[in-house]
């Protein structure tokens, strides 16, 4: 039962249906379940604490690891720290994410720490989804908290999913951006129930050229709450960017939080933040095309997350 | 065949936006519903499309009541309507449209095609958003594409002139015809445009939400010429210069 459970969260979380290719790192209540590294990306247990050390050699290229973190019952508090050290110009794609199933009735959780250092001119390219599944009362918990440090040059792009079944998540990302470095972060949300997710962003732009674009798209339904936090500060001359797009439904509560600060006068800051339900001339549109009016509602809103 | 019998629409219970207005659409015919603004020709469209309610009246569609209707049972029936502002979508696809309209998964092959139809390059739209990085007169040709791909027994087009300036009007006519040829289905289209009157099989002037007039372009198009021209200045009927 606990197999199969888990092979359903790796396909959800990491689109793994075998042992993937390359290296990888895969985390099944709180222990290693499977780990491999490659001649470029050394994946090592950390020795003081729970975790991983994934170390990518300069110059790495076309390269993908995954490590994923599943959860199958409930009264699983797991606690990871995972260190990623990209070396320079190493181009690399990391599929993360955490899948919780939870039948029972105590809570289970999974919070994982991420710290990126991304050498000199290094890409990244991170990919992370969060699932919860099963049917218990007991909640099901995501809090991870990711810190990136941006040598200079340097790209990192983290596209975060959280579409069902998680109860609650505070999820913290914080970067410093050195001179030409670049930090993307698209992130998609979708709360239903009673379910609670607040993103909390703090990015400092210290060098020139430096760049941040944050967008978060996202649709709160039925009972649920989530808060977006982007806070962005220019120290150098630089171009930072983050957007909130939010549906919402029922009797759903959306917040968004931002605060730009420059601290520079070649500082070039923008936010924007949008709150509002599914218009009714959309609904109509796609009714006179033949959708009912929940089918019309489930394309919106399926299409804004997309 | 549609038929609205004696259709009325009020606002608060007031003001009379449609006043009695009776009209058969024949099968495979091509109307156009013309008149000043505020005559009524948009809350009408939408009465046939199901989006406005008639205060009273009934509407028939091949002898059945589809007066209380929904849109989507409408929509299911064989009633497409092209909305005089088009609505955009963020995350929707002009392609996900093409394929909502046509109601199947279209190769991109076929779903260009609609948009060829329309005039636009097919690869640089299909995966665009219908979202606000398009101009008015692109949505409004995505809008129409999706009709055609719906091809259904009724099309209703609201002004579907308007935002088309820089395509020329002769394609837009041609999309009119080959709906009307190769569907065979009913055209309505609320226009004040002479050349799309021209090419109607009857021309229903409303006023004031009651049908003033009705007839063949023959019978109708001489005198909304000469009121056009009488009020040259504020005109509500663009005579093109050829």
């Amino acid at each position: 039962m606990n197999d199969d459970i888990r092979d359903i969260l790796l396909a959800e979380v990491a689109d793994l249906h075998k042992v993937p290719v390359g290296a990888y790192n895969i985390r099944l209540n709180s222990q290693l379940d499977g780990r491999n590294s490659t001649k470029n990306i050394e994946i090592v247990g950390k020795t003081d604490k729970s975790g991983i050390d994934i170390i990518i050699k300069p110059n790495t290229k076309n390269e993908s690891v995954h490590i994923p973190a599943l959860v199958t019952h409930a009264g699983v508090h797991d606690l990871v720290y995972n260190d990623f050290y990209v070396g320079e110009n190493a181009e690399i794609l990391i599929v993360a994410g955490c899948g919780i199933h939870n039948d029972g009735s105590q809570n289970s959780e999974h919070n994982g720490i991420h710290r990126f250092f991304l050498g000199k001119n290094s890409r990244v390219k991170y990919v992370e989804k969060h699932i919860g599944t099963g049917e218990g009362t007991g909640e099901r918990i995501i809090n991870p908290q990711t810190v990136i440090e941006a040598e200079e040059g340097s790209y990192i792009e983290l596209e975060t999913t959280q579409l069902k079944g998680v109860d609650s998540t505070i999820r913290t990302t914080k970067a410093h951006a050195k001179a030409g470095a670049k930090v993307v972060v698209k992130e998609k949300i979708l709360t239903h129930g009673k379910q609670f997710a607040e993103t909390r962003f703090e990015i400092d732009m210290d060098g020139d050229d430096s760049s941040v674009s944050l967008v978060s798209r996202s649709v709160a339904k039925d009972d649920s709450k989530q808060k977006f936090v982007s806070i962005i500060n220019g120290n150098a001359r630089c171009i930072g960017h983050s957007e909130c797009d939010a549906i919402i439904m029922d009797n759903a509560v959306v917040t968004a939080v931002p605060e730009i600060t420059a601290n520079n006068v070649e500082a070039s800051l923008i936010h924007e933040a949008a709150i509002g339900k599914i218009a009714g001339e959309q609904i109509i549109k796609l009714m006179t095309l033949g959708l009912t009016e929940q089918e019309a509602e489930a394309q919106i809103v399926n299409g804004f997350l997309k | 065949m549609l038929e609205l019998r004696n259709i009325s629409y009020t606002v608060d219970g007031e003001k009379d936006i449609i006043n009695d207005v009776s009209l058969k659409v024949e099968d495979a015919k091509f109307i156009v519903i013309t008149g000043p603004n505020g005559s009524g020709k948009s809350t009408l469209a939408k009465i046939i499309a199901g989006i406005v309610t008639p205060t009273s009246g009934q509407i028939l569609f091949d002898g059945q009541d589809i007066t209380k209707m929904s849109i989507t049972d409408r929509a299911k029936l064989g009633i497409s309507f092209a909305f005089q502002q088009p609505v955009r979508f963020k995350g929707v696809t002009v392609k996900d449209l093409i394929n909502l309209a046509s109601g199947e998964n279209l190769s991109t092959a076929d779903a260009c095609q609609y948009l060829s139809e329309v005039g636009l390059c097919a690869r640089d739209y299909i995966d665009r958003e219908v979202n606000a990085s398009l101009s008015g007169g692109e949505l409004k040709r995505i809008e129409i594409a999706t009709i055609m791909a719906r091809k259904t027994r009724i099309s209703v087009f609201d002004e579907p002139e308007a935002g088309i300036d820089i395509w020329s009007f002769k394609n837009l006519i041609d999309v009119f015809e080959k709906i009307h040829n190769e569907i065979k289905g009913s055209i309505i289209i609320i226009s004040h445009q002479e050349r799309i009157l021209n090419i109607a099989d009857e021309i229903v002037v409303l006023a004031n939400g009651i049908v003033a007039s009705r007839g063949t372009k023959e019978e109708i198009m001489p005198a909304l010429l000469e009121q056009a021209e009488m009020a040259y200045s504020g005109c509500q009927y663009y005579r093109e210069e050829e």
